[in-house]
């Protein structure tokens, strides 16, 4: 197994992928959004629930790759128990560890989901890792916009 | 390795069929990719050109370059002369009865929404029906959606076995005096189904429906004759049979074309113009509005010449006649082909946790597979990493996919020019990933 593919596809994320942490639908969900990448066929849902400005629970459904899925269950630990706007930053922080090449930075405020930047070599796979973050993105608008509407 | 290959080795030799000279023809086979020699696997999305067409592409922009069909000038001639004698070897190709039956189209999604746009919408009216597979390419499925939304006709799937056999009975009990077209793939490039086409046509027949047959995977694989099949139009992706991309071609029976209005309008499809009326060019011009893939259009014709030339090749001795020769030529390249199939899908299907996706006994070199422990896109980049190109996801057959109870598969899919020993780099490769996610 090369080097790039060992830095591609990490413990960590073999891990996720086989053991996807807050997997399943959640109960009173407050928001709720289905992502679909058409090239592939990928597709997640995820389930949220928030209250006062805080993601107390937040779990995913759906089929997609060991990146998209490991993307997913990582996503959903690292924004438990954060505000909305701590959820944003993360979501700008991710989205630019693992499109941004020679991005040689550090992410400690990502923690585990630093491993995923070694997508950024891979592009054909940038939308895996970043599927499960714009539906959570789209739960938490449609969340908005239910808010709004009512 | 296996006895269906000691047997046909023989067979090899005796014809004539060398892969090795084969794969030195296509400069591409000897590259690397990642460090490793390419095992390109993917033909079923665009296959390889042998050195012959690049060469005769490359002397057409060097020595030939114009406008055909409107020029005096010497090189517009060289052009036009040169651009219908393609026209002629697609028509033996395909065994059409006359060359004007043949259309040059930007692709086989161009020449599928021609005539569904063209012959659909002066033939097809509300509550007629269109009959289509389950297994189509979304190129098959989206266009006669589009016409059957706009004139209130209905769309209707022939269901399919776990084979991926169409279901013929359930075909029959669904023809009736609605359906007006039956648009079927020939070859499929999911599963490699040969599907029973002539069959499908003198039941749609029976029934008063046209039939139209996408052949985009037939056209690299087996030896189609359009006048046997009885077909009413007949499809084909250039370059997926070793030709340039952004050329296909259309069949279409002369009096149906004839009957059919233009589908765009523009240069070279007129007879006279005037802002009272304009008069159109005939056959095949009135659908071949605007300048041609000139280039294009030369590289099949000098593609259409190197399969003959196997022919010839295959049977030791000089085959004069084109149709003859293309018949030489997809012979031996049939048998060959069958053989390495079954190769492939008996090694893939001797893996554990690989479940194998088509497997009818009639079909071409689509090996398509999940398996157990990964997901197909991380099979491809694990594939990729040393050398291996092959397809993943839904081949646009989403209503085929979720038939098969499957978001994706990995789709290996062969070429005249692969070998045993590239089907069992794919094997190794494929338990590097079962290393990885098992």
């Amino acid at each position: 197994m090369s080097i790039e593919l060992r830095e591609l596809y990490q413990e960590v994320i073999l891990d996720h992928n086989r053991h996807p942490r807050n997997r399943g639908k959640l109960e009173e969900a407050t928001g709720y959004a289905e992502g679909h990448n058409p090239l592939c066929g990928d597709n997640i849902q995820v389930y949220l629930h928030t209250n006062g400005g805080l993601v107390e629970a937040v779990s995913f459904e759906g089929s997609g790759c060991a990146i998209s899925t490991a993307s997913a269950s990582m996503m959903t630990e690292a924004v438990k128990g954060k505000t909305l706007e701590q959820v944003e930053a993360m979501f700008k922080e991710f989205q630019s560890m693992v499109t941004e090449t020679g991005h040689a930075e550090e992410h400690p405020e990502l923690g585990d989901l630093e491993v995923l930047g070694g997508v950024r070599e891979y592009p054909v796979r940038i939308k895996c890792a970043t599927l499960p973050w714009h539906t959570l993105k789209a739960a938490l608008v449609g969340e908005a916009d239910k808010v709004s509407t009512e | 390795m296996n006895v269906i290959g000691q047997i046909n080795e023989s067979f090899f030799a005796e014809s004539g069929f060398d892969v090795n000279q084969i794969r030195a023809e296509f400069p591409i086979l000897s590259t690397q990719v990642n460090g490793k020699p390419l095992v390109y696997l993917d033909n079923g999305a665009s296959s390889q050109k042998p050195v012959a067409v690049i060469e005769a592409m490359d002397a057409y922009w060097r020595e030939t370059n114009a406008n055909v069909h409107r020029g005096v000038h010497y090189l517009s001639q060289k052009a036009t002369r040169e651009f219908d004698a393609s026209r002629e070897k697609v028509r033996a190709f395909l065994g059409a009865k006359h060359s004007h039956e043949i259309i040059f189209t930007a692709g086989c999604t161009a020449s599928i929404n021609l005539v569904a746009e063209s012959w659909g919408r002066s033939n097809l009216k509300a509550g007629d029906e269109i009959l289509i597979s389950t297994m189509e390419h979304h190129s098959n499925i989206v266009p006669w959606q589009l016409i059957a939304q706009r004139v209130g006709a209905t769309v209707l799937p022939i269901p399919i076995s776990d084979a991926g056999e169409i279901d013929l009975d359930a075909y029959r009990g669904m023809l009736s005096e609605r359906t007006k077209m039956v648009a079927i793939i020939h070859v499929s490039n999911s599963l490699g189904t040969i599907n029973p086409v002539k069959e499908i046509i003198q039941m749609a027949h029976a029934a008063g429906a046209k039939v139209l047959v996408d052949g985009a995977q037939a056209g690299p694989h087996i030896r189609i004759n359009v006048q046997d099949l009885n077909a009413d139009f007949y499809t084909l992706s250039c370059h997926k049979m070793y030709a340039p991309t952004g050329i296909g071609v259309l069949y279409g029976k002369e009096t149906l074309l004839n009957e059919m209005p233009p589908y765009q309008g523009g240069g070279d499809m007129i007879h006279t113009v005037s802002f009272e009326k304009t008069t159109y060019a005939p056959l095949p011009y009135k659908f071949e509005a605007g300048t041609p893939n000139i280039a294009g259009v030369i590289g099949l014709g000098s593609t259409i010449d190197y399969l003959a030339a196997l022919g010839s090749r295959f049977e030791n001795r000089e085959v004069a006649d084109i149709s003859e020769a293309l018949d030489a030529a997809f012979r031996t390249l049939e048998a060959r082909e069958k053989e390495l199939t079954d190769y492939g899908m008996q090694v893939l299907g001797d893996i554990d946790g690989v479940r194998l996706t088509g497997t009818a006994p009639n079909k071409v070199g689509i090996l398509a597979f999940t398996l157990d422990c990964a997901h197909p896109h991380d099979v491809g980049t694990v594939l990729d990493n040393i050398g291996i190109a092959v397809r993943t996801g839904h081949h646009c057959c989403m209503p085929l996919m979720k038939r098969l109870g499957v978001p994706a598969t990995t789709r290996a899919s062969l070429a005249m020019y692969n070998t045993h020993e590239e089907i069992d780099e794919l094997v190794v490769g494929i338990k590097k990933v079962k290393e990885l996610f098992g």
